[in-house]
């Protein structure tokens, strides 16, 4: 077991990456509450962390999982999605920046759909669930929203 | 840390106190001998460190010995910054703070709560401070209750000084135990 470092550690290297990353997934407005639910729930299990070794990457799961807790929240006929996993399944390298900046500036639904997809991996019925959609709707989503980005990034 | 993430964290830090989970909380303050890194707990205040000591060092001795979770709060010691810049500045005497003892336990806790009397102004021994502790030969163990002692200052480990009345070393030098002392006797 590796000693985890003093919890101000993950706040000076990852807080304004986790914020990035919400601004992305949930918008400006959501960002916010999604940040101080992401970080309270991160101290809260902090002392029972077993394994200190990729602790960016655990924190932005979290802030995946209230993503999704938030658009649940707001979904018109939410469906309870299967449990979420536990594993780091993203973990962006800071040089995606500006594409995360771009995928901020998409339309609400677009840009809900391509972060569940790409940095959750959440399979189309599960971001239906999330957003509250038909997964055809959740499909064309993000289709619409990739187009967009691969024109912004072109 | 740029400038629009202080909001989210000064909240983050109010939130984090209010649900009991700021278990180490942390912040510097200045002083004549330079930065000071002050750290408490719910109970009281645990460490305090010189400028001598090295910061990360001290915080990651914390994360392992009390909690993980230690936590930035300037706002959590604004009564201990005060205490200190009134004693540096001759106005206080005595400290009002709670103490956290649990950093010291056995003979070395005795004997810190022993300095933690002596009165302002005066100075004991090592060894005066080994018999009050309950072992008049552990003069050994006494100097290493003021070396290492985990809250300089404000358990005023500088007013022990040797049997033939030079001042002994310090963790914040010789200098600056000689300083406080003589602060203390003009004021």
């Amino acid at each position: 077991m590796t000693e985890l470092p003093p919890f101000q550690t993950l706040i000076d290297e990852h807080a304004a990456e986790v914020m990035a990353v919400l601004r992305g997934a949930v918008g400006r407005e959501g960002a916010e509450d999604a940040f101080q639910e992401t970080f309270l729930a991160a101290l809260r299990a902090y002392p029972g962390l077993r394994d200190a070794r990729n602790l960016r990457g655990w924190l932005v799961t979290i802030a995946h999982r209230k993503a999704i807790d938030h658009h649940r929240a707001r979904g018109r006929a939410p469906v309870p999605v299967e449990s979420v996993r536990e594993e780091v399944v993203f973990d962006p390298d800071p040089a995606d920046g500006e594409v995360w900046t771009a995928v901020a500036a998409l339309p609400p639904k677009q840009r809900a759909a391509v972060t569940l997809r790409f940095a959750s991996d959440l399979p189309h019925a599960e971001i239906a669930a999330a957003l509250g959609c038909s997964p055809a709707a959740a499909r064309r989503s993000l289709h619409e929203g990739l187009k967009r980005l691969r024109k912004e990034m072109a | 840390m740029n400038a629009t993430m202080d909001k989210p964290l000064e909240r983050l830090r109010e939130r984090a106190a209010a649900e009991g989970l700021l278990d180490v909380a942390y912040a510097t303050a200045d002083s004549p001998f330079g930065t000071l890194l002050l750290a408490r707990t719910p109970r009281g205040l645990v460490r305090l460190g010189l400028p001598s000591e090295d910061v990360d060092a001290t915080l990651a001795e914390l994360a392992e010995r009390i909690s993980p979770r230690v936590l930035q709060a300037p706002g959590q010691l604004d009564e201990e910054r005060r205490e200190l810049d009134d004693y540096f500045e001759g106005r206080r005497r005595t400290f009002e703070v709670p103490i956290d003892w649990q950093l010291s336990r056995g003979f070395l806790l005795r004997a810190r709560q022993g300095i933690a009397a002596i009165p302002y102004g005066e100075t004991r021994t090592y060894t005066d401070l080994a018999r009050e502790a309950g072992n008049e030969r552990a003069v050994r163990a006494a100097g290493s209750a003021c070396s290492r002692n985990p809250i300089p200052l404000i358990v005023p480990c500088h007013r022990v000084v040797r049997s033939d009345g030079t001042p002994g070393l310090y963790a914040g030098g010789v200098e600056m135990k000689k300083r406080l002392l003589e602060l203390e006797r003009n004021s």
